[in-house]
């Protein structure tokens, strides 16, 4: 306890200080200017000011899916607890640990139609893990301790306090965050044992296992990467990770097939379809995973790990679940699997074989002979070759450029990709980018673009430039909100209904009155000076590559199809129409 | 999906906070669950415990998810199948109101005495009957009321608790 009673916008500040927080992204308005004061008066937290609150929670995902830390948020009532809230619901589909604090009208006004009011528990119940209206000074530092504690453990995700302004401003007593675990919520961390032995039982015995891996490991943190790594190799088995899983294992490594799912690899995905032994790590089966769930994976026995019960058996039935902390699980399994035989080696020489016909498809294969205009997985290639070596973070924003993002360029380590997975957000990576920067000032941020996505959270480029952020937006312009195109293209009839993107602005031009270095390309042969000239450049940048404006996005499990239906590129789609069931399908 | 569809009786311990009761609602409607009835109110003064028992209907895996859904909540302390976890007794209570004059009247109290339901209110021409029971003896009785004059009917929905000495 504090010795004298402090005003609540300074047990803000001190709450955030103690929890170790460097740095909030926010925006500031009436019922949010007691902190705002209060910040003013101290040196130890910066304050990032953003040009729209979307873009403070993107930044605070991008900042925390960086460095597993939690990202802090700060917004006023009313419009900008509002314009929160896509964020909000973006961190709780992937698992993205953010505290949000909202401003709030006076608790004697609330229900009032006061300005600004809007009810932001009542709005943010369903887009959080768990939120708080704060209507007593004298909780306010438990409060805020305990949403540290709720966002970061178990399964994270955001968590909304929300800050009447007389609560702000009354004093009230300060407490440390030594108390701060919830009195009932306890996620189980530690697996069953008996589980664990059923489990590496059957990863020993199975001739065809494949380890699927998904953002619960980079959530688990990098031990639980290592862990997963160390028993991929043990156990010999082929690895595919989802999209929010990139990094967790090497790509470099052999035993890894690529991503999986919808725009996942050929090999991936009939891997999965063909396996005898399923291990999902951290991953939760989403549609975008499964494809056709009565087809999915049939032949095979499934593990699933995973902190969140409700992720298990919620869209395909498990054999064995392992309910835990990745990491602690790993280690369990680990040393059931390093004591066990080996496996057997004939039927794991042939698995492997079957692996390496799949592989031999080169699913990722497009047309390198055009010298006339760059095709958008050139411009991928070429920035993953000149880029590597500098072990840059990448964020994205949605859509094909995503997809070719996940597909071309590797990653060897967790936190340095970050993406909208399972809202699937459009204008998530500049902002995410911007986030990523701060906490990584010396490093290499790139966010792959799209024209139409990048331009949803452009204004950041002003924040950009206030904190001198080296940013660097490598756009993949081809004038299509692309991905619209392409199911435009395959499904409904080529009627390019409203995805052109008519009057696009002048990139060039539009990064130079942010202060930033504006670059266009229109030519294959441009492209790896634009990129060098990209990275060397010290501040941010703007590359604005022209694709080719029809290229498609291979391969591609169509909606209501199962995995070993891929399309694997264009001369693939006229032998398959997409059922009416799948139709419907998002 | 069309597995069998299956009744389930859920008790959730949960911390009477505000918006506990809109985070439990918001759940089933946000995840298209179905809630038959539900009833909540404050069992633990000192601890400032609520018992919410929810009557739901889904396939076996849905049911599971509902569980698990429910567990997930941060307030929620402990979530029980009352179904699923042995025999219990639940119970619900109903305030239903008839009014009529003559036979129609004197029926329905020889009714409701075969239900063992009370009276609690009457005038000449009304009377408000009290019954609890399960909800098939509470339909059952609404139903005969129907033909004596059945107006009005509030009902507690169930509220349910496990056989034997072992506690929640």
């Amino acid at each position: 306890m504090s010795a004298e009673p402090i005003c609540g916008a300074d047990i803000v500040i001190r709450a955030l200080v103690d929890q170790g927080v460097d740095v909030v992204f926010g925006y500031p308005g009436g019922a949010v200017l007691p902190i705002y004061d209060s910040l003013f008066k101290q040196n130890a937290l910066r304050h990032i000011l953003v040009r729209q609150e979307g873009g403070a929670v993107h930044a605070a995902e991008g900042y925390a899916r960086s460095t597993g830390r939690v990202g802090v948020v700060l917004v006023t009532s009313g419009p900008g607890a509002t314009n929160a809230v896509t964020g909000l619901t973006d961190a709780l589909m992937d698992s993205v640990p953010i505290v949000c604090l909202t401003g709030q009208v006076p608790t004697h006004l609330i229900g009032n139609d006061a300005f600004q009011e809007a009810d932001t528990t009542g709005i943010t119940r369903p887009c959080t893990k768990h939120n708080y209206l704060v209507k007593d000074v004298a909780d306010l530092a438990r409060v805020l301790h305990e949403a540290f504690y709720v966002a970061k453990s178990g399964r994270p995700g955001p968590v909304v306090v929300d800050l009447p302004k007389d609560v702000l401003f009354a004093a009230g007593p300060y407490s440390g965050p030594e108390q701060a675990q919830h009195k009932s919520y306890r996620p189980q961390l530690h697996p069953d044992p008996a589980r664990v032995a059923e489990a590496a039982a059957l990863i020993v015995a199975a001739r065809k296992p494949l380890f699927y891996g998904g953002g619960g490991l980079v959530n688990s943190g990098p031990e639980a990467c290592a862990r997963f790594t160390e028993l991929v190799r043990t156990v010999d088995a082929p690895c595919t990770l989802t999209l929010m899983g990139l990094g967790a294992f090497p790509a470099s490594d052999p035993h890894f097939l690529g991503m999986v799912g919808m725009h996942g690899l050929y090999e991936s995905n009939m891997a999965m379809h063909g396996c005898d032994l399923l291990i999902a790590v951290g991953s939760r089966f989403d549609d975008r995973v499964t494809g056709r769930l009565n087809a999915f994976s049939p032949g095979s026995k499934k593990i699933h790990i995973d902190i969140d019960p409700s992720s298990i058996n919620k869209n395909v039935r498990v054999d064995v679940p392992l309910l835990g902390d990745c990491a602690a699980v790993l280690g369990a399994l680990l040393g059931e699997c390093k004591t066990a035989p080996r496996p057997e080696g004939a039927a794991r020489q042939a698995w492997w074989k079957e692996i390496d016909a799949w592989r031999a498809r080169d699913c990722l294969r497009y047309d390198r002979a055009r010298r006339d205009l760059i095709k958008p997985q050139y411009a991928l290639e070429r920035l993953y070759a000149l880029t590597r070596d500098r072990d840059p973070f990448i964020t994205t924003e949605v859509g094909q450029h995503q997809m070719w993002a996940a597909q071309f360029y590797k990653f060897d380590k967790p936190y340095h990709w970050m993406t909208s997975g399972g809202l699937g957000t459009m204008g998530y990576g500049l902002p995410a980018a911007m986030g990523v920067q701060v906490a990584h000032p010396g490093a290499l941020v790139i966010d792959i673009a799209g024209e139409a996505s990048i331009l949803m959270n452009i204004q950041e480029m002003s924040t950009i430039a206030q904190y001198r952020l080296p940013v660097k937006a490598f756009i993949l312009n081809n004038q299509y909100m692309g991905m619209v195109r392409q199911w435009q293209e395959l499904l409904h009839g080529g009627r390019y209904s409203e995805s052109y993107t008519a009057a696009l602005p002048d990139f060039v031009k539009l990064a130079e009155a942010f202060g930033a270095k504006g670059m266009r390309v229109e030519r294959p042969d441009e492209l790896d000076d634009a990129i060098r000239a990209m990275i060397e450049t010290p501040g941010a940048v703007v590359l604005d590559v022209a694709v080719d404006q029809t290229e498609n996005c291979f391969p591609m499990i169509p909606s209501g199809a199962a995995h070993n239906e891929m399309l694997l590129g264009p001369a693939d789609k006229a032998e398959q129409p997409v059922s009416e069931e799948g139709m419907v399908l998002v | 999906m069309t597995d069998n569809i299956e009744r389930h009786t859920i008790a959730v311990l949960v911390d009477n906070e505000p918006g506990i009761l809109a985070r439990v609602v918001g759940l089933f409607s946000g995840r298209g669950y179905n809630i038959d009835s539900l009833t909540v109110a404050e069992v633990d003064r000192a601890n400032r415990l609520s018992r919410i028992t929810i009557v739901t209907s889904g396939t076996p895996m849905v049911i599971e998810q509902i569980k698990a859904q429910l567990s997930r909540l941060v307030p929620v302390h402990r979530v029980h199948d009352l179904t699923d976890e042995g025999p219990f007794v639940e119970r619900e209570m109903a305030l239903i109101k008839v009014v009529g004059r003559g036979e129609a009247r004197i029926e329905s109290l020889r009714i409701a005495d075969i239900f063992r339901a009370s009276v609690i209110d009457t005038t000449t021409e009304s009377f408000v009957f009290e019954l609890t029971g399960s909800a098939e003896k509470l339909n059952a009785f609404i139903a005969l009321m129907e033909p004596l004059g059945l107006v009005e009917v509030s009902r507690t929905g169930a509220v349910a608790i496990a056989r034997g000495p072992a506690k929640f």
